[in-house]
């Protein structure tokens, strides 16, 4: 789960990292009034999910508080990458001595937190990490122990800093590595992370992403995890709320299949036949005759959704309970669309008899399904 | 002796009064998979499916000789489930339960590796020796025995694939699913070394899929090391929507674009036969066999 740069903000204010002094605003009004509050220059940064806001004209700068009302207002009638802008951060503007990128990532393949870190930070870190990858520093923590204070203090030498400055870096590692503990973060990331003219060092950014797999045990991010996030269609808010994995498509072929690589294979295949899906809905491993209920019924009332393929290999999945899923939706409010179901596997004897009972019949091939649904005898 | 799992495993269940632990049981055992014991805490004592169950995994072992772990407990639970398993000797340890916390993941695998254990998963159907025995929930029926190895990052997509090569004609020596939550025990090169070591395995298939970089780093391993075995491969999401990204540090941590074009195009460098369907899978293995031949 993404966090909004205020939230990130928040947490780490906590814990005693250092950010601009600023406050969130909803409305241009309230941003005019931050900026009297705090004086000097200020920047106006939308709030939203999606990355690369800067480029897409989402900070801008206000030297005065009217600027800086005005500023907001035009931020906040903006829609960022499909993201509609709610809130504006209005925060100091800081005196740059330079620029740096701080970050505490999950390390999939050495099955470790890493830092990554760099003297080169600012907007275009991506375009230094792939045209010089040796701009950017990699330091890998141990799993079980984690960062220790050394971890922090070779980075920020590695920077170039000593002393007093090297002391200030090192900490602020340290707790932007706290903070992926605390809260079970797959990144931290600071992006500029600050080194202000009067040598001290600030998150003038900051982006945390929290572990989707951890949220059972963080209360805390029980009622934000529920609000729909804005890089989701409400199909898809919808669908997540119920619990299926669904991403909305813009084909007209109404996909629903057991397991994420199975479903991706799914449409591929349709796709290699000359389809188009509409959707990617993984049911998942085990699903009940009810949640394949759930997911059909999403899916049909998917107006763009013109037919159906349902695409089942049963291993902890049972036949015989999505057949009985399927089956309950054409009982109570009937099958809308042309449908055609695969199944295989566990239960299959059961799940074919449910289904040949119910006038419905079904394929064991996964390339003839394919074939048959993308053709113009299912229409 | 066969690759993880074979007529030598004896395994307990951890979990095993739950709903898919004891529907599972059932049918590893009819696979012909010794299931010498089950652990659930608090339900020691009973049984299930024929199996006594315990309360713990040293209880377990001092009224069996279990040599193997299938892990089918709640997320909360399965890093402990794990180390507990780990702890007591069993190896390999099969962790079925999906969605894991990355850190608790992080930790079992560095004390895995610190006992020198071999995880399977998390989230992954298990491993299976067609004909002799399977620690997993894969429908057994699909898979027949012979000489191909297949690892992949799914479950249902490698039920999809042995199938067609069942179909074909082409048995399989070992398949498994190395697991898809974000942290996993082995990665397919983990697997590519066990592959080439194991005298029934004659030719290996990977199954990937979008995201990440083990197809990259498998690539890579089989250009490095020259791999004398035959690879092909499947990469699924073709069709699929870019993956999410985990921000700057993600993009620059795996280092490539994760797509599936990028990742076929890389297996194809390297001599790997690329499928553009699973259902060629067979085919190109046929070709290469006979290629192979040829030489």
């Amino acid at each position: 789960m993404k966090l909004f740069e205020y939230e990130s903000k928040s947490l780490a204010q906590n814990l005693g990292i250092n950010t601009p002094r600023g406050g969130l605003a909803s409305t241009p009004d309230e941003a005019r009034d931050i900026h009297k509050r705090i004086g000097g220059e200020v920047v106006v940064k939308a709030q939203v999910l999606v990355a690369g806001r800067g480029k897409a004209g989402g900070i801008k700068f206000g030297s005065k508080p009217d600027e800086t009302r005005d500023r907001a207002s035009e931020i906040l009638s903006m829609t960022i990458k499909g993201e509609k802008v709610k809130k504006v951060l209005v925060e100091q503007k800081l005196a740059i001595k330079k620029e740096l990128f701080g970050s505490i990532v999950l390390d999939r393949v050495n099955k470790c937190q890493t830092i990554l870190a760099s003297d080169h930070g600012g907007i275009d870190i991506e375009e230094v990490a792939s045209k010089s990858p040796e701009k950017i520093l990699r330091h890998r923590l141990d799993p079980v122990f984690g960062m220790r204070g050394f971890d922090a203090r070779q980075v920020a030498l590695k920077l170039g800093y000593g002393g007093q400055r090297l002391n200030a870096l090192t900490d602020l590692l340290a707790n932007l590595y706290r903070l992926s503990v605390i809260y079970d973060a797959e990144l931290v990331e600071s992006n500029p992370l600050v080194e202000t003219s009067d040598s001290k060092f600030v998150a003038a950014d900051l982006r945390v992403i929290v572990d989707d797999n951890s949220l059972f045990r963080h209360p805390e991010f029980q009622e934000r995890s529920k609000e729909a996030s804005a890089e989701v269609t409400p199909l898809e808010a919808k669908a997540r709320e119920n619990g299926l994995a669904f991403v909305e498509l813009d084909g007209d072929i109404g996909i629903m299949g057991n397991g994420a690589g199975l479903v991706m294979a799914t449409l591929d295949m349709v796709n290699h036949y000359g389809g188009k899906p509409a959707n990617f809905c993984d049911v998942g491993g085990g699903a009940d005759a009810e949640h394949v209920a759930t997911a059909l019924q999403i899916i049909q009332g998917d107006q763009k959704v013109h037919k159906i393929f349902i695409n089942i290999l049963a291993g902890i999945t049972r036949c015989d309970e999505v057949a009985k899923g399927i089956v309950e939706v054409k009982k109570v409010v009937g099958l809308k669309k042309p449908l055609v179901v695969r199944m295989q596997g566990t239960n299959f004897d059961e799940g074919k008899r449910i289904l040949d009972s119910a006038g419905i019949t079904t394929l064991e091939k996964m390339d003839e399904a394919a074939q048959l649904v993308t053709s113009a005898k299912v229409a | 002796m066969t690759l993880l799992v074979g007529k030598q495993t004896r395994a307990i269940v951890q979990g095993i009064t739950g709903n898919q632990g004891s529907f599972h049981t059932r049918l590893m055992r009819e696979y012909g998979t010794q299931i010498v014991a089950g652990v659930t805490p608090g339900k020691g004592g009973t049984s299930t499916q024929g199996v006594s169950v315990y309360d713990t995994v040293a209880a377990a072992l001092e009224r069996t000789d279990a040599n193997a772990s299938i892990i089918f407990v709640p997320a909360p639970f399965a890093k402990e489930a794990g180390m507990e398993a780990i702890d007591a000797g069993l190896n390999p340890v099969v962790i079925i339960t999906e969605m894991i916390p990355a850190r608790d993941s992080m930790v079992l695998m560095a004390y895995a590796k610190e006992h020198g254990a071999t995880i399977i998963g998390p989230n992954t159907p298990g491993v299976i020796t067609p004909g002799e025995a399977k620690l997993g929930i894969m429908p057994g029926d699909v898979f027949s025995p012979g000489g191909v190895g297949v690892a992949s990052r799914s479950g249902t997509l490698t039920y999809e694939i042995a199938s067609y090569l069942t179909r074909a004609g082409i048995g399989q020596s070992t398949c498994l699913g190395i697991g898809g939550d974000p942290i996993t025990g082995l990665n397919f090169v983990d697997v590519l070394k066990m592959f080439r070591d194991d005298k029934s395995t004659d030719a290996v298939v990977l199954i990937g899929e979008i995201g990440g970089s083990a197809e990259e780093d498998a690539a890579d391993f089989i250009e490095d090391t020259k791999y004398a075995k035959p690879v092909a491969a499947y990469v699924a999401g073709r069709a699929a929507p870019p993956g999410k990204r985990m921000g700057h540090a993600g993009a620059i941590i795996t280092g490539t674009e994760g797509t599936a074009d990028a990742k076929m195009k890389r297996f194809r460098e390297v001599g790997v036969r690329v499928a553009e369907v699973p259902s060629e899978l067979p085919r190109l293995l046929q070709q290469q066999k006979a290629a192979t031949i040829q030489q």
